[in-house]
């Protein structure tokens, strides 16, 4: 990679950012948001107390508690050590000065969430959390992604990561989506394609047609799910889509910048002849709804398929890859998709946790009712999410339609709150993980889309929206 | 961090596919505010049954390998979550590498932070090395000479150099960074006239 000639996205981030190489060769590349949350922060400070080290730049931090908050019931966490853990937050960002939004602050929400709705997230930027899907800022072509703990620690205290440069990978899809298809689908068609591991040492962009015709929420849906491809990040170009988001949000550059700010945000898009280290290119009219099947998101299968037979894979790990999911998941080969049943319905997570999801959520429930036997509950990402959609009268369609309202955080994505399924139970989820007891112990997993989760609710299996009127 | 500089023992075999942070540590272990006192926790619902149980069969519960300093599992270990509760529960548990033929970026980086060494081997190098492991063979790795041996195997590996050597001498990341500081200053201080936004104080 080299800082003449034509440039990717990514290379221009990537270059933009380098304050220098250090001695053992490695790269210091500067961070300019860091976005801190309960779970993977707290040893990061005490490390930085146990070596006596400041906070470099507080401003560039926001934290907030997401991961471990009831969705019920907020005055009290009953659980002792979440309670602490979240308490430990509050106590560490005042210690420092950073800013923290409390669980009674109604911008408080899935940091994913927030980051955007707050104008925090901008194109150009590098922003990192101790945090997977961290990857979801790439929709606005901010180079953004996971680290671990030490590297919390380590960016707390220089406001810098080590890291060396990853390779460009570009994914193209073009074509107007088919009816019924949206961005969750398109993402786990890709991971369906590349497998888990295909997107490793790479750094994502997203490009084509389809993907600039989305809104900056279907665009996030696609960045946010990059790690389950194996990509640390993804990227799409910022337009004027991306502009028209930030615009007037509370961390947006003001009117006295906002101008410089478009004029840079402008220059990053990659260049025409840029060089990509792989390439791929999809025709979105090849794409159906997505569902998963078994206990790794690039087990996915069109809602018109059948769960898959072991005997039809092409390695013996692979076969026995999916002989242990079909057993963890209680399936048998053949199984039309839509003549699974589901006893909950998730909808929320910083994949689909947004307004224009709930918004879509109500037009299909909107006076109908849950099947009898689901139990179905609807997360919003965050507080001024939650709000917005009663403003908009989408909590009281819900309610009707039997979802249980709950208040904003990752509930049930990771289910580290109560939110769990029991050992058995099957659902139908929004979320981006469907790996084993990810949800509970025990509990089966289907990843889907907001749309195919609304339908399913309402008959009680797995639905094709297509089908459903 | 902890030295690291060879090993020697019984490798524990575990050919799974896609081994995610969920299965090397649950969520509900993630609301410890401490970095220890995760190992009795690792691959907990394969190690435990629903009552709290060990399960006898799972390979951590068996002789020899529950003492296994090593750990031998099938492709892209360690996908999913950022945790670095992942490998804080492996060291906690005495594993101090672990082989497959590749991982997931988070969880490689964050094992460098934590002395634990990961081994990239071919598919081929991975299927016989599995074979010795279930075997109960003796693995030596030699980070300096970059080698596996069991048995009749005698394994190269590759790693970058910088992260060979702070594995090798145990370095605190951010007190080498730190002695940049006067370049991050430098770097703030240049981006603060050309992307003045950056800097707005809210």
């Amino acid at each position: 990679m080299s800082n003449q000639g034509p440039k990717t996205l990514f290379d221009k981030i990537w270059f933009e950012h380098l304050v220098g190489q250090r001695e053992d060769g490695t790269n210091l590349l500067y961070i300019d948001r860091h976005l801190v949350h309960e779970v993977t922060s707290p040893q990061a400070f005490e490390g930085l107390k146990l070596s006596n080290r400041p906070v470099h730049r507080p401003e560039a931090t926001i934290a907030v508690a997401d991961h471990n908050v009831p969705t019920i019931n907020r005055q009290n966490i009953e659980d002792p050590q979440s309670k602490i853990q979240v308490e430990t937050l509050a106590k560490n960002t005042k210690e420092h000065g950073i800013q923290y939004f409390d669980l009674m602050d109604q911008r408080q929400g899935i940091v994913h969430i927030i980051g955007p709705e707050q104008g925090i997230t901008q194109p150009g930027m590098t922003i990192v959390c101790g945090d997977s899907h961290t990857s979801t800022h790439g929709a606005f072509g901010a180079l953004a992604f996971g680290i671990g703990t030490s590297e919390v620690e380590h960016v707390l205290a220089t406001q810098t990561i080590v890291q060396n440069p990853a390779k460009n990978m570009r994914i193209s899809v073009n074509g107007e989506l088919p009816f019924g298809v949206n961005s969750k689908d398109l993402i786990l068609y890709i991971i369906g394609k590349i497998g888990t591991a295909g997107g490793t040492g790479h750094v994502i962009e997203y490009a084509g047609s389809s993907i600039m015709g989305l809104s900056m929420e279907g665009r996030m849906t696609i960045c946010n799910m990059s790690i389950e491809a194996g990509a640390r990040a993804g990227l799409i170009s910022p337009d004027q889509t991306t502009f028209n988001y930030i615009k007037g949000r509370p961390y947006a550059p003001g009117t006295e910048h906002w101008d410089q700010a478009v004029e840079y945000w402008s220059s990053l898009p990659s260049d025409n002849d840029a060089n990509y280290d792989h390439e791929i290119v999809i025709d979105s009219s090849e794409i159906d709804p997505m569902v998963t099947w078994g206990t790794s998101p690039e087990d996915v299968v069109s809602v018109k398929g059948t769960v898959p037979n072991p005997s039809s894979a092409k390695t013996e790990n692979k076969k026995k890859s999916i002989e242990r999911s079909l057993e963890y998941m209680g399936l048998k080969p053949g199984t039309k998709i839509t003549d699974i049943k589901l006893d909950k319905i998730f909808i929320g997570s910083c994949t689909n946790g947004r307004i224009e999801d709930l918004r879509k959520v109500a037009s299909i429930v909107k006076d109908k009712k849950i099947a009898s036997h689901v139990q179905a509950m609807i997360v919003p990402g965050s507080g001024l999410v939650k709000k917005q959609a009663e403003e908009e009268g989408i909590d009281i369609i819900l309610k009707d339609a039997g979802f249980e309202w709950r208040e904003a955080g990752c509930s049930m994505c990771l289910g580290m709150n109560p939110d769990q399924l029991k050992p058995g139970e099957r659902c139908a989820s929004t979320s981006n993980r469907n790996f084993e007891g990810r949800q509970g112990r025990g509990g089966r997993t289907h990843l889907m889309s907001p749309e195919l989760a609304a339908a399913s609710a309402i008959t009680g299996n797995i639905s094709d929206i297509r089908d459903f009127t | 961090m902890d030295k690291f500089h060879s090993l020697k023992g019984i490798a524990a075999p575990l050919p799974i596919v896609n081994i995610d942070t969920d299965m090397i540590i649950p969520k509900q272990f993630l609301k410890t505010i401490k970095r220890t006192g995760l190992g009795v926790s690792l691959f907990y619902e394969m190690r435990y049954d629903n009552d709290g149980n060990l399960i006898k069969d799972f390979v951590l519960n068996t002789s020899p390998f529950d003492q296994s300093k090593i750990l031998v599992a099938g492709d892209n270990f360690g996908c999913g979550s950022s945790r670095e509760h992942a490998p804080w529960s492996l060291t906690d548990f005495g594993i101090r590498s672990v082989i497959s033929t590749s991982f997931a970026d988070i969880f490689y980086n964050n094992c460098f932070q934590n002395g634990i060494l990961p081994i990239v081997v071919s598919p081929e190098n991975l299927d016989q090395l599995m074979t010795a492991a279930k075997n109960q063979i003796e693995f030596t790795i030699d980070l300096p000479e970059q080698i596996i041996k069991a048995g009749n195997h005698s394994i190269n590996f590759e790693i970058e150099e910088f992260r060979k050597e702070r594995l090798l001498q145990g370095l605190d990341d951010i007190g080498i960074t730190l002695g940049y500081q006067d370049k991050i200053n430098a770097y703030e201080e240049d981006k603060k006239n050309k992307k003045p936004w950056l800097f707005k104080k809210n």
